[in-house]
């Protein structure tokens, strides 16, 4: 692990009030400035695990460490939804502007690092463009540089490109990536591509879709900046075949069970 | 250029058909008065009947401002309290569920004051719309953006300023819409029951003393401020909706 854990998971329930168990003794770790994605099917409670990390939902049973869990600094994590999630009545300025905004930040005091921020993530003279103006990969960036904007530590990002077309979200994730090397955050990114998980990350953990926990991990030692060249390199084609027979795995007792 | 201009034409020939078949037909003008004599006795009557209309029009816009104040204030109960408002919610449907002409009799009674009586009556008309649609848009705000606001500790002020507020807003305005024509059909309405009771009176006391007489023109000339007055507050609203939203998407610079 390249640093000491930043956020974990120590033996964490989570049941709803309605009685739904989503998750049952997992555990997790995400060391600074590491990138990790968190694969599972859906309603396998991924979503629910970023919830935690950001101090959204309270555990049922267990330990949380994360620096929005605890009462540390919040500036230090960001969120970024599977939707862009911008609020519709402010420009993109505004948008990105808002977690310094609610920090009480003044609108000329931040002036400078909404430009470079909007410029890191592409979006440079967009300044003054509503939400609706954009396209879904445009809402994307201006929904990541909100999220960088208070330069955090952690990045808990929630299948933030699954509603995006293939190409749009190679370049995505190409960004994605420049962006991790600059910034210096730990990543945890949700998603349900075995080929997108493979692309970003140092380790991908496989979540079991009954248990709620943790049931393969798979690290890709490919260094980085990673080229487009990587997708089809052996060592990637390796890292998906072996995170496919994992999910499979995962669906085998199911498929007899029904049968 | 012609979409513009054809419910004008519409409109004037509509009049036209009117004029021409009283003309034609021979209508007698207490049955059926020409446009013409209409206006004719609307400019006749112009100086008392404007006192009546600025009665009018003092209650709808006294009932909707209170319909303003009390709907909105309410939702903000409401949307605080689901509690609140699952106990009194009820209360609101059955004020607005009654019809208003059944129960301004006994609040003519109970209120001493017509002016009072009048203004709560058409409030009970108007402030439903806007209670329950700022109800709904206060609920209507984007919830992960409600957790994005969690996650920075944004404070309830910052809460209802930047998130809750802009996003009702479209919601109320289209109560708003609503509860302006409601506000002038309430205030009409009571002041038919009420008669004409107090010191100042209405345009509806003015209908009900020209058909007492039968002076049917003139009836007809009091129905046509309460049109004018109607499309001026669907008008006036329309405009307002479309600055507010056009401003909403700017009113995020301080």
């Amino acid at each position: 692990m390249p640093g000491r854990p930043l956020i974990s998971l120590q033996r964490v329930d989570k049941r709803f009030p309605t009685g739904v168990v989503a998750l049952q003794g997992i555990d997790l770790q995400v060391a600074e400035r590491e990138f990790v994605s968190l694969l599972g099917p859906s309603g396998c409670g991924k979503s629910t695990v970023l919830r935690l990390l950001a101090g959204l939902e309270r555990a049922s049973a267990g330990v949380i460490d994360s620096p929005a869990a605890s009462a540390a600094r919040t500036a230090d994590t960001a969120f970024v939804f599977q939707d862009a999630t911008l609020m519709p009545w402010a420009t993109v300025f505004d948008n990105v502007r808002l977690p310094l905004r609610l920090a009480g930040e003044t609108r000329a005091a931040c002036d400078t690092r909404v430009r470079d921020v909007l410029h890191l993530v592409g979006l440079a003279g967009f300044e003054n463009a509503y939400p609706a103006e954009l396209s879904g990969g445009m809402r994307m960036r201006a929904s990541i540089a909100r999220a960088l904007i208070t330069r955090p530590r952690v990045m808990l990002m929630d299948e933030p490109f699954a509603a995006l077309d293939e190409f749009t979200r190679h370049k995505l994730n190409d960004d994605l990536l420049a962006c991790w090397q600059t910034q210096q955050f730990a990543a945890l990114f949700v998603t349900h591509s075995v080929l997108e998980s493979v692309f970003l990350s140092q380790r991908v953990l496989v979540m079991g879709s009954r248990q709620g926990r943790i049931v393969a991990e798979v690290r890709i030692d490919e260094p980085y900046p990673r080229s487009a060249a990587f997708r089809s390199s052996p060592s990637y084609l390796a890292a998906c075949a072996e995170l496919t027979a994992a999910l499979a795995e995962l669906h085998a007792p199911i498929d007899q069970v029904v049968r | 250029m012609l979409h513009r201009i054809s419910p004008l034409l519409s409109l004037l020939a509509l009049l036209a058909t009117w004029e021409g078949l009283v003309r034609l037909a021979h209508i007698p003008h207490y049955t059926l008065p020409a446009p013409s004599l209409v206006v004719q006795t609307l400019f006749a009557n112009f100086t008392s009947l404007a006192g009546s209309w600025w009665f009018t029009i003092k209650i709808t816009f006294g009932a909707l401002i209170l319909a303003i104040v009390g709907g909105v204030w309410i939702a903000s109960m409401f949307a605080l309290s689901r509690r609140l408002e699952h106990a009194l919610f009820p209360i609101a449907v059955v004020l607005q569920v009654t019809p208003v002409v059944a129960i301004a009799p006994l609040i003519l009674i109970y209120v001493a004051s017509t002016t009072a009586a009048l203004l709560l009556c058409a409030w009970i008309v108007a402030f439903f719309p806007i209670l329950s649609n700022t109800v709904l848009g206060l609920r209507a705000a984007d919830p992960n953006l409600r957790d994005l606001f969690r996650l920075y500790r944004a404070t309830p002020w910052q809460r209802l300023r930047l998130l809750l507020v802009p996003s009702a807003l479209p919601y109320f305005i289209a109560g708003l819409k609503i509860s302006g024509g409601l506000s002038l059909i309430g205030a009409v309405t009571a002041e038919m029951v009420a008669g004409a009771a107090g010191r100042e009176t209405g345009l509806a006391s003015r209908i009900l003393e020209a058909s007492f007489r039968t002076d049917t023109p003139k009836m007809f000339a009091a129905l046509l401020l309460l049109v004018i007055t109607g499309v001026a507050i669907f008008w006036t609203f329309n405009a307002l909706s479309r600055v507010l939203l056009g401003r909403w998407h700017a009113s995020e610079k301080p």
